[in-house]
């Protein structure tokens, strides 16, 4: 794959980088493993000590963390040196990013708001004055930020909010007024970005401000929440808030570009703190399986249980993979734009629209394997999974908020295929020809032997070329039985998203494996093979389902069965004894105690 | 002042310690070093005590191979002003103190701290021989070290068995950190960010052989599954503790 490749997104079901072009977070150098080491050694000595604190409403002590977290310089980690911050690359961002929400959602939920949505915004889109005003200080954590987009009526439909921002007859100040629900950080936030409708405009505008320097700005009290209860989340309601017409970030009209593009970072690094709930979670849950006895044994010598351990363990190894090859392709692209001479703000900017189809693949699928997680997590602990007095419950709750906010799962789910069907119809992406070619080699003998692949997981790479035809015969088909009106069938739409999550996470985690293997031991390469295998046999389960959804949805005919067949055949994998497979890894994962990898 | 502070590297508290085949030497694969956690506090100290009198420099030092820079650089991240490295692979704690003392004579340092020990090996004799060879006054087993009122003088507590001593020690001076000294400083992002353009320099060693050669090593025994009896057991109970354990 060329250089120019590697700089497309979106474009992973028809092209195949090896394991040499991917990022693994084995390849952080030195100094990156030392901030993930602080921001451990943070969490250690201020976090953990205080995790039941975290399930009281202790809102003060998010805002403390988050302080603290500044001092240490841990919220400023992508904001450009010049503004306070560490100008360090994308990728360790979402490593810090891993670490600080790995053990409560509420911390998560803050760090997020604060260092994504809230700092962003300014980031890419303010004026010299405005960075110079607010950059330093949100990075440093002396002003908290918050993100105010969501109105009653306008959740997913960001555009459709009737907060209104009204030009004074001098032209020197916009006076705002609405209502927005669920804002994060609202409580102790200094500095509020917000989205208003200027005239009857189509689209929103973007502003922010300083709660100090307005007038007519009156909050709710907390919300009652199901999870994230240190997590401030408040209505806030503008009353004709003044403020100078030159706080516009962006231009007129640019706020819900700028909601979306903003989305992007958000959406992958979610993954990101999901990823490293994850590991905590797996972690807590083998130690537990090593102790807890019944029937006079451990419980993690049950095969059942330790079923549960393989497959939790097999899905966040492939997530984890997905999340460090895609934010090292958000950052590659930056750079490069960067050294061909674009605005920070356009380099990053352009680097994140990329790889918005992986930032919404990451979104949904780093929080579906952590609902998973916390939901396998609670069993293993039993009865006392279900008790506020030991730490599953309430990483079961704060997991829930994974699949609503930052973009809905469902709405994630849409962007991905409208993202990838607009790309190859701008001709980004030639999904078409390879479509095409799928649908040729249905009506040929199917071939043995030609391009085979060769060497270490080659058997599942195989699996991954199969599955790559199987959508791109599935999409081809919907695309041409329903053409544009594919829009409106939302439910091919969830499974085409699926069958495409699936393939480039598999991707992902194969090219980790053999990106690692002359660096590991016999041993570890086993056991990493086999997380592969078993990945590989989960995505052609999950794309065979899928899949089948979607034919199925189409009119009965000869030629859906012949495309049924072809799913069946892309779809197929060897026989493998995956019970005695799943026994190898959870045995592995108990003997450390610990999520291994 | 112008403070030394000797570094080591230990494993990790949670390491799963494995020897290489001939048992002679640790298998370090997958093995997390960290900075030997009393000689951190030992850094702490330095840098509080700078900070405190607002001047001089800390300098951390280290005899052993380059897998050892990385703690180095993480002192250096936490706020040591230079690093050096002497480039030895010693076997036994004079060796180090000897080649410590060699390099020390050369340069001039007002204070030198290290760890009371080191949790991999847990001698403590580092200190100790290194202030009989530079022929310093030395302060074992420190708890908390100021400056004493007076310029070349600092007040420094002591654990003892069953209590505290205070004493003042005129520097130069060789002090061994204990637990209470401080609280270990996570290094900020900044810090570890400057670290990359802050000195670290090799030194070649003076070649000081060791007093002791090496046979092997070998694991403690593994330890017995914990046995539980019940209240009616009691002649089992005591059978084991014959027969199994052979306490009594
Ligand atoms: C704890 C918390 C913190 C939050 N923090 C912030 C914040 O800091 N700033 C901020 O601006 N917002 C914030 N939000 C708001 C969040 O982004 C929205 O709740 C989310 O986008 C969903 O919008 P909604 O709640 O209106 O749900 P709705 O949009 O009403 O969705 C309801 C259901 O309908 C589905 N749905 C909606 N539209 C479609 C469609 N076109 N096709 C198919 N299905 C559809 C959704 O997927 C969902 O299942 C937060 C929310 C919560 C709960």
């Amino acid at each position: 794959m060329n250089s120019k490749e590697l700089r497309r997104g979106g474009h992973f079901l028809v092209h195949h980088p090896g394991p040499d072009q991917v990022f693994i977070r084995e390849d952080f150098g030195e100094e990156q493993r030392m901030m993930f080491q602080a921001a451990a050694d943070f969490m250690k000595s201020e976090v953990e000590p205080h995790l039941q604190r975290f399930e009281q409403g202790d809102y003060g002590l998010v805002e403390d963390l988050l302080h603290k977290a500044g001092n240490l310089g841990l919220l400023g980690l992508s904001v450009p040196e010049e503004f306070g911050g560490m100008g360090m690359g994308f990728n360790v961002s979402m490593l810090i990013c891993e670490e600080i929400s790995s053990m409560t959602g509420s911390l998560a939920t803050a760090f997020g708001a604060h260092t994504g949505i809230g700092t962003l915004p300014i980031q890419y889109y303010g004026s010299q004055a405005i960075k110079d005003r607010f950059l330093a200080k949100i990075a440093s954590g002396e002003w908290i930020s918050c993100y105010n987009l969501t109105e009653p009526g306008a959740g997913s439909d960001a555009n459709s909010g009737k907060t209104m921002a009204v030009l004074s007859s001098d032209g020197q100040h916009y006076e705002i007024t609405g209502q927005k629900i669920w804002i994060s950080n609202a409580g102790f936030a200094q500095v509020f970005i917000v989205f208003a409708r200027i005239e009857d405009d189509k689209n929103i505008s973007c502003f922010v401000f300083h709660k100090d320097d307005v007038q007519g700005l009156t909050m709710n009290a907390e919300e009652h929440k199901m999870g994230i209860k240190s997590s401030s989340t408040r209505q806030v309601f503008y009353d004709k808030v003044r403020v100078p017409a030159d706080s516009m970030l962006g231009q007129r009209g640019d706020g819900f570009k700028i909601a979306v593009n903003v989305l992007n970072a958000g959406r992958i690094k979610l993954a990101a703190a999901t990823n490293g709930a994850a590991f905590k979670v797996i972690g807590l849950m083998s130690r537990y399986a090593n102790e807890r006895q019944q029937f006079g044994k451990n419980i993690g010598e049950f095969g059942a249980i330790q079923e549960k351990i393989a497959r939790c363990t097999a899905l966040v190894y492939a997530t984890d993979a997905a999340l460090y090859r895609a934010g090292d392709a958000i950052e590659r692209l930056q750079n490069a734009l960067l050294a061909e001479g674009k605005s920070e703000a356009e380099a990053k900017l352009k680097g994140l629209e990329e790889f918005a189809v992986e930032c919404a693949i990451l979104k949904v699928y780093g929080s579906e394997v952590m609902a998973l997680v916390a939901d396998e997590g609670v069993q293993v602990y039993g009865g006392m999974g279900y008790s506020a007095d030991a730490p599953m419950e309430a990483a079961y709750r704060d997991a829930r908020i994974s699949r609503i906010y930052e973009g809905t799962n469902e709405i994630n789910r849409m962007l991905i295929v409208d993202m990838m069907l607009r790309k190859a119809l701008k001709g980004h992406v030639d999904l078409l020809g390879p479509a095409r070619k799928v649908a040729a080699e249905l009506m040929e003998i199917p071939d043995f032997g030609s391009e085979e692949p060769t060497g270490f997981l080659a058997p599942e790479t195989k699996i991954l070329m199969q599955l790559k035809k199987a959508n791109l015969l599935v999409a081809g088909a919907a695309v041409q039985h329903y053409g544009t009106a594919l829009v409106d069938e939302q439910e091919a739409l969830m499974r085409l998203a699926d069958m495409a999550m699936e393939v480039y996470v598999l991707e992902s985690d194969l090219l980790k494996t053999q990106r690692l293997s002359a660096r590991l031991s016999d041993q570890e390469n086993e056991i990493r093979g086999i997380l592969g295998t078993l990945q590989a046999h989960h995505a052609a389960e999950k794309c065979l389902s899928a899949g089948r959804e979607v034919i199925m949805g189409l009119p009965e005919n000869d030629e859906q069965r012949m495309m049924l067949m072809g799913l069946r055949r892309f779809t197929k994998t060897p026989s493998v004894n995956l019970k005695n497979l799943r026994r190898k890894v959870a045995q592995y994962v108990l003997d450390k105690g610990k999520y291994p990898f | 002042m112008n403070i030394l502070v000797c570094l080591s590297q230990v494993p990790d508290t949670t390491t799963k310690i494995a020897f290489s085949a001939d048992n002679k030497s640790l298998n370090k694969t997958g093995v997390q070093y960290i900075i030997n956690p009393y000689d951190e506090l030992a850094l702490t100290k330095a840098l509080e005590l700078n900070e405190a009198t607002g001047g001089g420099t800390v300098t951390v030092i280290h005899v052993g191979g380059a897998d050892a820079e990385p703690v180095l650089r993480k002192a250096l991240a936490i706020g040591a002003d230079q690093a050096v490295r002497i480039e030895a692979e010693p076997l036994d704690s004079r060796q180090v103190a000897a080649e410590l003392a060699a390099y020390i004579q050369g340069q001039s340092y007002d204070l030198v701290l290290t760890g009371r020990e080191s949790i991999d090996y847990n001698c403590g004799l580092v200190g100790g021989m290194l202030s009989q060879y530079l022929d310093w006054p030395l302060v074992n087993v420190a708890t908390s070290i100021d400056p004493a009122g007076q310029a070349g003088v600092l007040a420094v507590s002591r654990d003892m068995d069953g209590g505290r001593e205070k004493v003042e020690v005129s520097l130069p001076a060789v002090i061994t950190c204990q637990k209470e000294l401080t609280e270990p400083r996570i290094p900020n992002m900044r810090g570890i960010m400057a670290a990359r353009s802050k000195p670290l320099q090799v030194v070649s060693p003076q070649g000081i052989g060791p007093d002791l050669s090496l046979l092997s090593h070998a694991l403690p025994p593994a330890r017995q599954a914990c046995r539980y009896f019940e209240a009616d057991q009691m002649d089992a109970l005591v059978e084991a503790l014959r027969q199994q354990a052979k306490v009594l």
